[in-house]
């Protein structure tokens, strides 16, 4: 079955979330008013969730303490992981949440200032909740590519200024 | 210090073929910093990893031979594969394909293959810069047929008509166009080719922007009815697959004709570079996704970088093929080549004068979109500010 092809506009959102309307209408042949009104709805039916940056933060000194956590779940009757999962999304701390095949039943992103917090937030708030029967935590130690963007350096445009 | 000797001159052939109007900009160009580039003519993209992947393996096998004159076998059986997928064509790839190093040997083969001293060309201009020489360097003479900005710069069987004489031999079909993005419709081609076949003539076909179509497919010259026989086509990796330094390209022909290339080609370059066809080879089969994202992103980038020109009085087409707009620069009252250095000079862009790629070229530049859309707008911002000192 054919997939349907996804709207330009949300393809050179996902690609630069800074590229500005009027600048879409253009890569697109749209009117401004055209593309403004797509995003406005797409933000409103929750299709674009947020605008974010990618950022390098050990090139600033202030890197923070992450954590990739396998949870074991058992599931409730008729709601099934999504009662646990809603739980956990909720905390601040938790950057994100997936339901996943394998081994373990949720991958739970977690960001904290340093181990401490970290190891306390698993501790005392993860693995207490109930229907959670295990944890195992893998920390993050180096970033290659994030997001999509490599955290190496990337290749230079390397090109002649003008060739035929 | 050796004692200076009068030498013979070199060859009138060398001597005569003029540098391409490009190196001279290229040169003014390089010795400058900050310059944003609409020059480049070719893809802003690395060759997909997996390609690049697929040769560093190869690599480290030790597949570092020749290969057959005709290039690898199985890299014909995929170009043969790809042909008739995607427009019904068939070639052998026993007897029919050749892999060249990159379309340009083989437009250089299919001169050589086809022309006596003095066979005529009919080479619709504007053009890449290497027809023309290619001819006369096979001892041919390249006979331009000027196509014009109000048609699109689309060449019609009549204007080639009334540039055929007795000696004519072949015609030059580059679509889409560099410069100008032209294509030709299919009942174009298929006038053409009725006029061809009628004269007797061959067709050579350089489609290496093929895949960089934005509105509808691209006709296969070789795919209409009648074609087939008369044409050598040629396409390669260069564009589509961002493979240009990889040199890789392929040449498809009746088997009497490409045999003749084959056998030149077996002389003057034995056969192209393994590592660049094992590539080549990756890149039919397992880069479909990244071209069509390519393709996605110039299409976008070209809406952008037309709509900027035009509204700087740049008067432009939306151009159908390749990378390049093609604007008339006729508003400023400068030539190419003075519009060109000025832009370069005083708010440095790079464009390349419209007079680098024949007749019909002056009173327009080439502006490549194959570049970012940060850069675009770098670009159309700093010729505003240009246009509006003009002014
Ligand atoms: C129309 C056209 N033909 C041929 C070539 C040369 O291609 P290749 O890299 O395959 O030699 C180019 C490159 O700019 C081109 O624009």
């Amino acid at each position: 079955m054919p997939k349907e092809t996804p709207d330009e506009i949300l393809t050179i959102l996902a690609r630069d979330a800074r590229t500005s309307c009027e600048t879409i209408a253009k890569m697109t042949g749209r009117t401004v008013e055209d593309v403004e009104k797509a995003v406005r709805d797409y933000e409103q039916r929750g299709v674009i969730k947020t605008y974010f940056t990618v950022i390098d933060w050990e090139k600033t000194g202030c890197e923070k303490v992450v954590a990739f956590i396998d949870v074991k779940v058992t599931p409730a009757r008729d709601v099934g992981f999504d009662a646990v999962a809603c739980r956990i999304a909720r905390f601040a701390q938790v950057q994100s949440v997936w339901l996943v095949s394998g081994g373990s039943d949720l991958r739970v992103v977690v960001e904290a200032p340093n181990l401490r917090e970290l190891a306390s937030f698993v501790s005392e708030k993860l693995a207490t909740i109930d229907g959670v029967t295990g944890t195992t935590s893998h920390f993050l130690l180096k970033r290659y590519k994030e997001d999509g963007a490599l955290f190496f350096d990337s290749e230079q445009d390397q090109r002649l200024v003008v060739s035929p | 210090m050796s004692q200076s000797v009068s030498l013979k001159p070199l060859s009138k052939t060398a001597l005569e073929v003029p540098f391409s109007g490009i190196r001279r900009f290229f040169d003014i160009a390089a010795s400058m910093q900050d310059v944003v580039s609409l020059g480049v003519g070719e893809p802003d993209f690395a060759t997909p990893w997996s390609v690049r992947e697929a040769a560093i393996y190869s690599l480290e096998r030790g597949q570092t031979t020749y290969t057959s004159n005709y290039g690898l076998l199985e890299l014909r059986r995929e170009i043969a594969r790809y042909l008739n997928k995607r427009y019904s064509v068939e070639y052998n790839p026993d007897s029919e394909i050749l892999v060249t190093v990159g379309v340009s040997e083989g437009l250089d083969l299919a001169m050589r293959v086809l022309l006596n001293p003095g066979d005529e060309v009919l080479v619709p201009e504007p053009c890449y810069v290497s027809y023309k020489p290619c001819v006369a360097l096979a001892g041919g003479v390249p006979v331009s047929v000027e196509t014009r900005s109000d048609a699109k710069f689309a060449v019609t069987a009549d204007q080639l008509k009334a540039a055929c004489t007795a000696k004519t031999k072949a015609v030059l079909l580059g679509y889409p166009s560099n410069p100008t993005g032209a294509v030709l419709s299919r009942e174009r081609i298929v006038e053409i080719i009725a006029f061809a076949r009628d004269r007797g003539l061959y067709v050579i076909s350089d489609e290496i922007y093929d895949r960089l179509t934005y509105d509808g497919i691209h006709t296969c010259v070789a795919s209409v009815p009648g074609a087939r026989d008369i044409t050598i086509l040629l396409n390669g990796f260069s564009k589509a697959h961002a493979m240009t330094g990889w040199r890789i390209g392929y040449a498809c022909a009746p088997e009497h004709i490409l045999k003749m290339m084959m056998k030149l080609h077996s002389y003057t370059m034995l056969c192209a570079p393994i590592t660049g066809q094992v590539a080549a080879l990756e890149a039919l089969k397992h880069a479909e996704n990244e071209v069509e994202n390519m393709v996605a992103h110039y299409k976008q980038r070209r809406r952008l970088i037309v709509d900027g020109l035009n509204k700087l009085g740049l008067t432009c087409h939306m151009p159908l093929g390749a990378f390049y707009a093609f604007p008339s620069i006729e508003s400023t009252g400068l030539t190419a080549e003075q519009f060109a250095e000025r832009l370069l000079m005083e708010e440095r862009v790079a464009v390349v004068p419209g007079t680098a790629f024949g007749a019909g070229g002056n009173g327009h530049v080439r502006c490549s979109y194959a570049t970012s859309v940060e850069r675009i707008e770098v670009a159309l911002a700093r010729m505003k500010k240009f246009m509006d000192k003009l002014s």
